[in-house]
Order: structure tokens, then sequence, then C-alpha cells
């Protein structure tokens, strides 16, 4: 076709006609889901979960190769936990069964939110969207991806992946889709969608602020800026090995990364020299100014230097490091508006100030907080379990990781809190919820409630399904054929109990009888064709 | 009751538009006037809102006034008119290419009609002209349209009211029935066969398991083109782009018409195979309509042809076809001494009453439950239910509601209640 007429037909109506159309299907897949019992999604997830595993290497390099964020063997290994890891960590709860409180006289049964629409970041890319598909497939809802632009290839190769495989398992067509073209004008439509029941954000402050900001319900995170304080209680030599695991991990691009470290007076040196052993190097103080201008001359963080290497970092700043640099250590005075690189950094560059007790490096831990990543996470090193209430209790965190890395801790990987990666910053951090983002948040419950009156009786749920009353339900896979009965080459009527037994039976029943029909109406076509 | 303003307005439609047809609606109790439409959704001059589950056969398939073809005939107008049909145009020849694409093989010239009848008449001359033979079978009580030879394929009501009846030229056969389509063609006097692939105004007859592929291996065994009028079961309806996909059955000539324009531009399209279009050398001026693919229209056309090859369009049919199956077949379960049967080949589907002229009971008591939907002209026992392929689920779930609810009455009307006995004795 000429350019003219490939322009006249490119009106800015066609993306948000053709997301429209996903919506709508989303939500047919949606109720066609919501139907499901735990046993056919236990299997669905599984097969969505294995799917993503089998690509977490092959993914993890496309993510690094697209977006030069990060490190491949990291992100290898957050896409096998997203997928298999997250199946296994939730295998066994049961988000789709009524559950009985006979003691409450209640009964509950959960309610699928319907259609989710998750925005994805470039950091985490593909194992955001590993986390968020199976926490819908978990809880029985249709997804809608919108990755970010710069990682919408491999973004959309991770949803199509778990779709396909969920499909193939049984799940209802389009019940995971994803948006290949995203951009802010078509994001905003599909927002504020009102097929659209709750919005997964996670993103820049931006575009977490549009989402609430779109009428629907909203679940989003706010930034990270993790301060770990390690006091003189603490294991110099594990804490220093912690911290540099942890912020070297994937070239820090994990929101719950370490941000500033702020070490008592009596372990600083001890702490610096022990990082310095596994692999942070502490720059020089006439190098601080260069390092500074390389990371926010622009007066934001410099997004080119997002996920890179220490080594490549350094570079840029004109620091002379080793090849082998896993973090770069930032000696500085202060912690506030007046020292950018006391803000968040995902990147291996760790701001590193000295106090002269724990109170005052509790007290600069809360500065570093208020002044941004407020609700997010925050790490402590000590053993001194005073320290680490006041700590928790100052810090406007609602994560205090404790004697473990930070970027891990606070995401559940090595600590009990829920495996996620999608950080709830509460209501200190603008958002809805406070916790750890798991597939409880994506369900509403139904509460049968009988008076508390002993008089009243509970009734009797036992064997009692949810949705059989509901009739069968479309799979979205094949438009039905069927002759009537009336036509000309009808098969003849047949009794009425078996034309009615088909409808309401189950989907491989009406394929029975279709053949069966087809393999009527053939023989009477041949007898009618030699006569 | 009508307004006061409707009323009136039907009066001057008797008295200055077509007296005949406007009072036959009055008569069936249908006072419809559409004014505005939305989506699915017409609205009565009175304000009442109807479901339409009748779009105009498939022409509002993918609903009224949508967005997408307002946009493209907004910007198609700041640069085109209709275009001047005797030169190449970059709307046509858009057009032809996409519709190549979408029929593959050697599916290959676009010839274009303003409406459907001009082009099953372009079809029929096109078989003709390749073939060198005068005569075309078609099925009895099919409907291809009113204009000169697509009027002489259909029923006779209408080729005899104005005298245009030419029996010889155009034998006609009943549908699914081989004997007689080998009967006629084995003369191997015919130059085409022109089959609806599922005859819309007959209540949607579906042909049985391996008839279409039969009638074409005959076409082919007697020297004839098999033409495939898609008009209403092209355009994804069957869950396929043409419903002859859907049986397998490779045309010799595609038509499509209404729903290939949106509603909103007029155009209609014959895709001929290469063979086939010999007239298209020899003279090209052979035929020729200064509205047929006009150039807005050939942009709407491929913006419509765009919407329904969205990759999330397949699973969409599906949904809906599939829900109207389950909740039409629940439907069925309650009153099954009346509703009998669903003839459906995706959202191509045939309501069967046992009831002599069922369908118009039903077609009023739904008239006034808030859906259009209409009777079959030729077999009135059948109510044609055209679902659009983009219907919502709450959609849906709305529209099994109410058709619940209307067959209910109409078969208390019909078989049950005094009220119903006493209308039929009066
Ligand atoms: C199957 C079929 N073919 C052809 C036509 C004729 O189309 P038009 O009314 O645009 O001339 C119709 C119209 O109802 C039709 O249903």
């Amino acid at each position: 076709m000429t350019a003219i007429v490939a322009e006249l037909l490119a009106g800015a109506k066609r993306p948000i006609g053709r997301a429209d159309q996903m919506l709508d299907v989303a939500e047919w897949a949606a109720a066609a889901y919501a139907r499901f019992d735990h046993r056919a999604v236990d299997a669905i997830v599984c097969a969505a979960a294995e799917a993503g595993h089998a690509k977490a290497a092959a993914l993890a390099e496309a993510a690094v190769k697209e977006t030069g964020f990060g490190v491949v063997a990291h992100k290898t290994l957050k896409n096998q936990m997203t997928s298999r890891g997250l199946y296994e960590h939730y295998r066994g709860q049961d988000f789709c069964s009524k559950r009985v409180r006979a003691a409450d006289k209640v009964v509950e049964l959960p309610r699928p939110a319907g259609v989710v629409f998750a925005l994805t970041p470039s950091t985490n890319p593909v194992c955001t969207v590993y986390f968020k598909v199976l926490l819908a497939l978990m809880t029985r809802n249709a997804i809608v991806v919108s990755p970010h632009p710069l990682a919408k290839e491999c973004s959309a190769e991770a949803a199509r992946t778990m779709a396909e495989a969920a499909e193939r398992a049984g799940a209802p067509a389009g019940v995971v889709q994803v948006i290949d073209e995203p951009n802010l004008a078509l994001v905003e439509h599909v927002m504020a969608s009102p097929r659209v029941q709750v919005i997964l954000a996670t993103g820049g402050a931006p575009m977490v602020r549009a989402a609430y900001g779109s009428g629907n319900p909203a679940i989003g995170v706010g930034p990270g800026n993790a301060p770990v304080l390690v006091d003189a209680t603490a294991d110099a030599d594990a804490a220093a090995r912690r911290i540099v695991e942890s912020k070297s991990f994937d070239n820090s691009v994990l929101c719950t990364n370490e941000s500033v470290v702020i070490a008592e007076e009596a372990v600083s040196d001890k702490l610096a020299a022990a990082m310095a052993r596994y692999g942070a190097v502490m720059v020089k103080d006439d190098e601080v100014a260069p390092l500074r201008q390389a990371l926010f001359g622009a007066g934001t963080f410099a997004v080119d230097l997002l996920g890179r290497s220490a080594a490549t970092i350094a570079q840029r700043a004109g620091v002379r490091v080793p090849a082998s640099a896993k973090v770069l250590l930032a000696p500085i005075d202060r912690v506030g508006l007046d020292e950018p690189l006391s803000r968040e950094k995902l990147c291996p560059v760790l701001g590193f100030i000295r106090v002269p007790h724990a109170r005052a490096g509790i007290s600069m831990a809360r500065a570093l907080v208020r002044m941004a990543g407020a609700g997010h996470s925050a790490a402590i090193h000590s053993r001194s379990s005073e320290t680490v209430m006041a700590f928790a209790s100052a810090l406007r965190s609602l994560r205090i990781v404790v004697n473990a890395p930070c970027s891990q801790g606070a995401a559940g990987y090595g600590t009990h809190l829920a495996p996620s990666f999608t950080i709830g910053t509460g209501f200190f951090g603008r958002s809805s919820v406070g916790e750890n983002i798991g597939p409880e948040h994506l369900i509403n419950w139904t509460r049968i409630a009988y008076p508390d009156d002993a008089s009243e009786p509970m009734g009797d749920f036992a064997g009692l399904e949810p949705w059989t009353s509901l009739g069968p339900l479309a799979g979205g896979r094949e438009a039905p054929m069927s002759l009537g009965v009336l036509q000309e080459g009808a098969p003849p009527r047949a009794p009425k109990t078996a034309h009615a037994a088909p409808r309401a039976a189950a989907i491989d029943e009406m394929a029975v009888l279709r053949e069966e029909i087809r393999r009527l109406v053939q023989d009477e076509l041949r007898r009618a064709l030699r006569s | 009751m009508a307004s006061p303003e409707k009323q009136q307005f039907i009066a001057d439609s008797i008295q200055y538009w077509n007296p005949g047809k406007t009072q036959a609606w009055q008569d069936m109790q249908v006072d419809l006037v559409i004014d505005r439409r939305q989506g699915y959704f017409l609205f009565d001059m009175d304000g009442r809102r109807l479901i339409d589950a009748h779009l105009n056969g498939g022409t509002y398939n993918i609903g009224h006034r949508h967005p997408e073809l307002i946009e493209v005939i907004e910007r198609a107008m700041t640069r085109f008119d209709m275009g001047n049909h005797h030169f190449p145009s970059l709307g046509r020849t858009a057009l032809a290419k996409e519709l190549a694409r979408i029929c593959g093989g050697d599916m290959h010239y676009t010839i274009y009609g303003s409406g459907g009848g001009e082009a099953i008449d372009i079809a029929i001359k096109t078989a003709r002209h390749a073939k060198q033979k005068r005569k075309i079978v078609s099925v009895m009580r099919a409907y291809h349209g009113h204009t000169g030879l697509a009027v002489c394929a259909g029923a006779e009501r209408f080729s005899t009211l104005f005298l245009s009846d030419r029996p010889d030229e155009f034998p006609q056969v009943p549908f699914n029935d081989l004997d007689r389509m080998e009967d006629a063609l084995k003369g191997r006097d015919c130059a085409g066969v022109i089959m609806e692939t599922i005859p819309a105004t007959y209540g949607f007859p579906m042909p049985v398991p391996g008839y279409l592929n039969e009638v074409k291996r005959l076409c082919e065994r007697y020297d004839a083109l098999y033409i495939a009028d898609e008009v209403q079961t092209g355009l994804m309806r069957t869950g396929t782009m043409w419903g002859y996909q859907r049986y397998g059955v490779q045309p010799d000539i595609l038509v499509t018409g209404k729903g290939i324009c949106g509603g909103m531009y007029p155009i209609a399209c014959v895709v001929v195979r290469e063979p086939y279009a010999g007239w298209l050398k020899q003279d090209g001026f052979g035929h020729m309509s200064t509205m047929g693919g006009a150039e807005i229209g050939c942009l709407v056309a491929m913006k419509t042809l765009e919407i329904l090859e969205r990759p999330t369009m397949v699973a969409h049919v599906n949904y809906v076809s599939e829900t109207m199956r389950n909740g039409l077949g629940r439907i069925m379960d309650l009153y099954d001494d009346f509703f009998v049967g669903i003839r459906q080949c995706g959202v191509v589907m045939g309501l069967e009453f046992d009831y002599p002229e069922g369908a118009k009971p039903v077609m009023k008591h739904l008239y006034e439950h808030g859906v259009w939907a209409i009777f079959s002209t030729n077999d009135p026992r059948v109510l044609q239910f055209k679902p659009g392929v983009l219907m919502s689920a709450a959609l849906c779930e709305e529209l099994l509601e109410r058709v619940e609810r209307a067959i209910g009455l109409a078969r208390a009307e019909c078989l049950g209640g005094a009220r119903g006995r006493l209308k039929s004795a009066a």
C-alpha cells in the first residue's frame, strides 16, 4: 500500500482500538477462568512457571542485551526464582476454593479481581512479568501486561511464553496478554478503562502516580532508598560480605538495594577493610566529586548508568579501579538534598558515612528515608535487639532487614517475607498496600454470614461447589457449529433426554455428541449420494 | 405506545416513502424507527434502547459507528472523495492487494460494486464470461440481492414482481440436496453455481458436512465455477475470515458486502481467481460503476479488515459464539416444546421454533424486551440471530437474559395460556 494510504489508516485510535479489543478478550477470559477449580489452576500455574523457568537464561540474556542493565547470571537467577521458585513457594496454597469457618458461621468465596493491568519495569523486566503473570494465574485473574518501552521485546516474549503454556494447560484463550508497542497515551487509556479492575504498577514515580490517578483501584509502589546501618555489635566481616553481595546483585537494579552505608565509628574501618576484601572499592576523597558529577551531574540520576557495572561507572567518572571491582564506595559527610549521592542509585555505587554512635546512625537513616524512599526498605547489621527496635520504629520504612543482604532480603529471598517483585510502600510511600505483593492482593472474598445467635443454625456447605449452578462456560477455543432439527438434512430429532444432556454437560461430552452427529449425517449423505 | 411524533412519522413514511413495507412492520407490532446508534445498540426515535442482534445481516458486524471507522473516514476526507472510477486509484488498488493477500492462492483480482447486489451481478457476469455459458444454478429460497441478475438467482416473489424472472437461465435446486445439484449441472451447460455459504434469508440452514465440498467437486466435474456469496457469512462471523474456510471449500469467485463497509461507507467486492478474470484483460471497461469502489469506502474496508485480523479476534468470536450456544441451550431446556433447535456456525445463528411462523411472535417479544432480531422471510419458523463479533461478556449476558424472557412470553402466546389462544383465534 502506498505511503498515503498507510498514513490515512494510521490514526490515533488504532492503538487504542487494539488495546480495547485485548481488554474485551481479557474480560471474557477472566469470566471463564474465575470458575476454574484449584486443581485445574494449579496445573496451569505449574505449566506457565515451568515454561518461564525453561527460558530463564535465554530471556536474562535478551533483557541485558535489550536494556543494557544488570548481569545475565543474576537475572537468570531472578527469572528462575520468579517462575518455578514462585510456584513452589505458593504450591499447596489455594486461592480458588471456598473456606468454611464454622466457628464464626461464615463461608468465604474467593472472588478474583477480573482483569489485572500490570506495568512492568525495564530494570527487572522478565522477572517482574513472570511474577505478575503467575500471581494473576494463581488467583484466576486475566492479566494484560504493559512493559516498559525500553524492555518491550524481552518482556513481551516472557509474557507470551507463559501465556502459551497456560493455554496449552487449559487456561481460557487470552488470559495472559501483552501490549507490544506501549506508549504513554495508550497506557493512560488502558489504566482508566472500566474493563480494568486493578492496576499493578511497578515503575517510575510518575507512572505509579498516574495509576493512582486513573480512577481505577491500583497497587503501586514508591521508589526505594534503603539505608543500611552497621553498629558496633555487628559482625563486621559478615555485614561487609552481605552488603557487597546485595549491592552488586544484578548491578543493583532491585529497588530494595542499599543506598548508603551508615557505619558506627567503632567498626567503620574494619567494615571498610572487609568490604574491600569482598570487592568494594572506596574511591578517594578527590574522586567523589567526579563520581557525583557522572551520576547526578544533570540534576537527576544518569539513566545511561543505571544497572551498569562498577567498572563502567568508574570509567565514566574518570576514576581508576580494578576491572574486578564489584561496588564503588563513595565517602560522604552528610545525607539529604545537598548530597546527591545519598539519593536512590540503581547501580553499584554506595554512599559511605561514619557516625559516632548508633543513635546518630538511626537519625541519619531516618533523614535519608525522609528525603526519599518512604515506606520501602532499610537494613541493619546488629546483634542488639534494642538497636534493631529503635531503628525499626524510628524509620518510616515498612521492611527492616536484619543481618542480611537488603536487595534479596526485603524482596523475600532468604527471609520469611513474601517473595515479591512488587514491594508495597504503604501509606508512608503513597501506596495502598504496605506488604510485599502476593496473590492475596488480587482477590476479594464474598462472605456468607449467619447470625451469631445460636438459635439460627448455619447451613451445611460440605460438598457444595460455588460455580456449578452457573452452567457451562466458554473457553474461547472453537466457534461452535451445529445443525438445527427443523432443516433439511438434519438428523432425526433425538429423544428429549438425549438432547437435553449435552447442553448442560461438560465440553468434552459436547465434542462427542458433535462427532456423533457428524457421523450420522455423513452416513446419511453417503446414502443420499448413492441413490 | 408510540409518541405522537413517532406516530406522525410513521404516517409520513406510509404516505411518502414505502407504504407496504412500513405497514408490514406495524402489522407485526414492530414500530421501530431507528434514531441514534452506538456500538451494538440502536435507539428508537422515542429513545428506547435495543440490543442489535440483526446487524442488518452483518453490516454492523463490528458494531455501529465504530470509532476507528469514523476516524478513518474523517482522515480520508481530508484528501479523497469517491474518486473517478475510470482510473487506477490509491485506495482501490490498496484494498485489492489486501484482499488478494487475505484470500490467498490465486484469488487475485478484486472488482468493486457499490452494494451486494451489484457485486453478485459482477460475479455472475464474470462466471459467464469465463465459461462462455449462461446458466447459473442457485439454491431455492436463497437471497443474493435485487439487482438485475442477482434477483433471478433468488425467490420468484421478487423477480416475477418486476417481470424480470429468467427461469431458463437460472435453474434452482433445494439446499443440501446433492442429487438435484448434480442433475442441474450434468448437462455441462452451466457457467456457475452461486451459494450463500449458509443461506441467511432462509433461516441459516447449515450445510450438512461435506455438502459444500461436494458441490465444489460437482462444479469441477461439470465445468462450472463456484461462486461463494459471503455477504453474510464472511468477515469472521463463522470464526474464520470467510465462512467457506470453515467448511474447507475453495471458491472460484468470492462476493463480500454488508460488513466490509462497516456500515459506514457503501462498498462491496468481488474477488476472482486469476484464471477466471479474463474480461479484465479483454475489456477492462466491461463493468462500470461510478460509485463502485468509492475510494473512501476502500479505506473503510481496509480498516474493517485490519480490525478483524487482529490477534484477539478469533478468541473473541469464539467466546461470543460459545456463550450464545451455552446460554441458548439452557433456554432451550426451559422451553423445549417450542424452542427446538439452534442452527449455528460461530455467530451465524438460526433459532428454530416448532410453530408456524413462530419466529414472528418471538421477534415481537424480543422487540418489546429491548432486542432487535429478525425472522427469516423464507422460513418464518426460524429467527435469524446475529450477535456481533466484538460483543462484550456483559452484553452477551444481558442479551441472553432478555432472550430468555421474550421466548418464554412468545411460547405462552403460541402454545399456552388463555391469552395466547384468544389472540390466535381472533
Ligand atoms: C447473502 C446476501 N447476498 C447479497 C445481498 C445483497 O446485498 P445488497 O443489499 O447490499 O445489495 C444480501 C442482502 O441482504 C445478502 O444477504
